[in-house]
């Protein structure tokens, strides 16, 4: 469970480890967008980890980030195709960002530091906590950029009527300035939190 | 000992590549007819749009260019796909011509990179209904800040003349090849 847990917050993968910033700055101009790469990244997590970790007594170390490779990329492209067959217009709008999941360090990272050393069963749940970590991360930057740059989430009108849009937050510059304030909103929570908990573990000591 | 190990990369890896092989061929399979599907249906429904009166829509000799006609099998005019660069990436349209040549039909932009907001309202309404009609007899022109005098003028965008020129460029010069392919027969 805590293998689970950890990828959502503690060692969230987009506030925490700072990985996978080519999607996460990229395609995040619609709340949509980022839920859509999510999941795809998720996808391709969750069943190369799983992968990796099921096989990870016949893999010859000198020969292991190739094989690591070659797998990511299998179920990249599966990923791919489905999209384009599937959710055709999403897949047009994430263009080149799709294929470009076999870079993600997130993913080969995971795999590395973690399916490659522990079972089946723990790999899968420290995938899909990173995955869904990734995926939330992704909603939320891309939710604050539409909110801004185009008045909706989602699609939906939320900003009144008069409202500007502010172009810049759907450009490059607003996925940087979004996700610098969103990780120093992260670490002021983070840090709350943790002082939450010494104060409370001290006043239990006191008792 | 080194052989040893030689054959277990080697064998690890051949084993990692039938087994992506296997898989890939499978999702290719599945996942192709729909993927032409979907491609083909985005082509018709562009233009349709530019055609309203369409109903059967022919392909030609040459790629990617067809044959629009109504429904008493009269001819409305040609459809083409046109791509160039844009001020960010590729831009491609579809657009459609009249039967003689000598005016456009409309045009609608199937990929773009353009800039949200301002590049990409080359695919907005305001811009794109310049193109209905538009005479072709003469290159078609831009101009910036103003109405158009000429038939074969329309109106750049304002903050966006660069993407506005690339389309113009990119059917100038596709139109001329057109007209060309057409000729030739």
């Amino acid at each position: 469970m805590k293998d689970f847990i950890k990828g959502l917050w503690r060692q969230n993968p987009v506030f925490v480890q700072v990985l996978g910033m080519c999607p996460t700055l990229a395609v995040t101009t619609k709340a949509l967008f980022g839920f859509s790469m999510g999941m795809a990244t998720t996808f391709v997590v969750v069943s190369s980890g799983v992968m990796i970790s099921a096989i990870r007594r016949f893999v010859p170390e000198q020969v292991r980030i190739p094989m690591f490779t070659v797998i990511i990329a299998t179920f990249v492209t599966a990923a791919d195709y489905f999209l384009k067959a599937n959710f055709f217009q999403i897949s047009k709008a994430l263009g080149p960002y799709i294929p470009l999941i076999v870079v993600n360090c997130l993913i080969l990272g995971r795999a590395e530091a973690f399916a490659s050393k522990h079972g089946v069963l723990r790999s899968f749940l420290d995938a899909l906590g990173m995955g869904l970590g990734f995926t939330c991360a992704l909603i939320v930057l891309g939710a604050v950029r539409e909110l801004l740059g185009a008045g909706t989430v989602f699609g939906c009108r939320v900003m009144w009527k008069g409202f500007t849009n502010w172009i810049v937050m759907l450009l490059p510059a607003g996925a940087f300035m979004t996700l610098g304030f969103l990780v120093g909103i992260f670490n002021i929570v983070d840090k709350r939190v943790k002082k939450g908990k010494k104060q409370g573990t001290a006043a239990a000591d006191r008792r | 000992m080194f052989k040893n190990t030689a054959v277990r990369m080697i064998a690890a890896l051949v084993a990692v590549g039938v087994f992506s092989g296997i898989t890939l061929v499978f999702v290719y399979n599945y996942a192709m007819p729909k993927i032409q599907t979907n491609v083909k249906a985005e082509t018709d429904r562009a233009i349709r749009n530019i055609f309203p009166g369409a109903s059967r829509i022919e392909s030609t000799r040459e790629e990617d260019v067809s044959r629009v006609m109504d429904a008493r099998g009269g001819l409305l005019g040609y459809a083409f796909t046109a791509e160039g660069n844009g001020y960010q990436g590729c831009i491609k349209l579809i657009a459609g011509v009249d039967a003689g040549l000598s005016g456009m039909k409309g045009m609608e932009v199937i990929e773009s990179q353009e800039t949200p907001g301002l590049g990409a309202e080359i695919a907005g309404g305001t811009f794109k209904e310049q193109f209905k009609g538009l005479s072709i007899v003469h290159p078609i022109e831009y101009v910036k800040n103003r109405k158009p005098q000429k038939p074969y003028q329309i109106e750049a965008l304002t903050g966006a003349t660069i993407s506005s020129r690339a389309v113009v460029n990119i059917l100038n010069r596709r139109i001329r090849e057109i007209r060309g392919l057409l000729k030739g027969k």
